[in-house]
């Protein structure tokens, strides 16, 4: 029987109010996925760091808006997208370009694109002005058998 | 709702703030307001006893960022302590155990001031 893979999907509302819904509904699923509870708590992180960005980029804070998650369980990937409908932001704009220089600095945003691409194993980003904004996040069974 | 505390609690020379929660971009400017007023008070020897902080975001990262020059150019400083290795972790991916010093425990912290003061 050829595998089919599983989707789920959540909407949240653009307020930093959701963000503690946002990692429950994933952590939840990544858990169930068979990941760690480390590697679960990675997810919901890098999961929180593109809800905030998207708050804040995409929407500039405004409440009323919302951000549709949505998992895709395949047979070894667990992949998280977001979708919103606010502004294009450019993610390269918000990391910082090097992290030592960065810190010593004491510069403060930035850091959440870069936890991003640490915690996951692929972030991607697809921009449709004025229809949608997508970011999907991947992360692979660590112990594919 | 509220999913995060903050606690200050004041000895002779250091202040420690106690954190509880999940420390996200909702709940930073909680702790914003705290190293708002512990400036404000010009408290700048600062223990954060995060024994029992359960999440930390890069938001709650930004707030040490933003208020650790300040506290040091008053020649203070803000030294962590108590850390789950949950949150160590993300201080740890993002090179901060360089430029925060880090302690198991919370008293090791405070005798670093005393220290720094009698030299």
């Amino acid at each position: 029987m050829a595998f089919s893979a599983k989707h789920i999907s959540k909407k949240i509302q653009s307020k930093t109010e959701s963000l503690l819904e946002a990692r429950d509904f994933v952590g939840t699923a990544a858990r169930r996925f068979g990941f760690s509870e480390e590697e679960a708590a990675n997810i919901m992180l890098a999961v929180d760091e593109a809800c905030t960005n998207i708050i804040k980029h995409a929407y500039r804070f405004a409440p009323d808006k919302e951000i549709e998650i949505e998992i895709v369980e395949g047979k070894e990937s667990f992949e998280i997208r977001m979708y919103d409908s606010g502004a294009q932001f450019n993610p390269d704009a918000i990391r910082p370009p090097d992290l030592k220089e960065h810190l010593g600095h004491f510069r403060r945003g930035g850091l959440g694109v870069y936890l991003m691409k640490k915690l996951m194993d692929k972030v991607e980003y697809k921009f449709q002005p004025g229809k949608r904004n997508e970011v999907r996040l991947v992360k692979y069974r660590s112990n594919a058998a | 709702m509220s999913d995060f505390k903050v606690h200050q609690r004041d000895g002779e020379d250091v202040s420690v703030i106690e954190l509880k929660g999940y420390l996200d971009a909702h709940t930073a400017p909680d702790l914003e307001n705290a190293f708002q007023k512990l400036l404000t008070e010009k408290k700048y020897n600062i223990v954060v006893n995060c024994r029992d902080l359960s999440y930390i975001s890069s938001a709650g990262l930004g707030v040490f960022m933003a208020y650790v020059e300040d506290v040091r150019n008053n020649k203070g400083d803000i030294k962590l302590s108590n850390m789950s290795p949950k949150v160590y972790n993300v201080f740890d991916l993002l090179g901060f155990p360089i430029l925060y010093e880090i302690y198991k425990d919370e008293k090791e912290a405070v005798v670093k001031f005393h220290g720094a003061q009698t030299k």
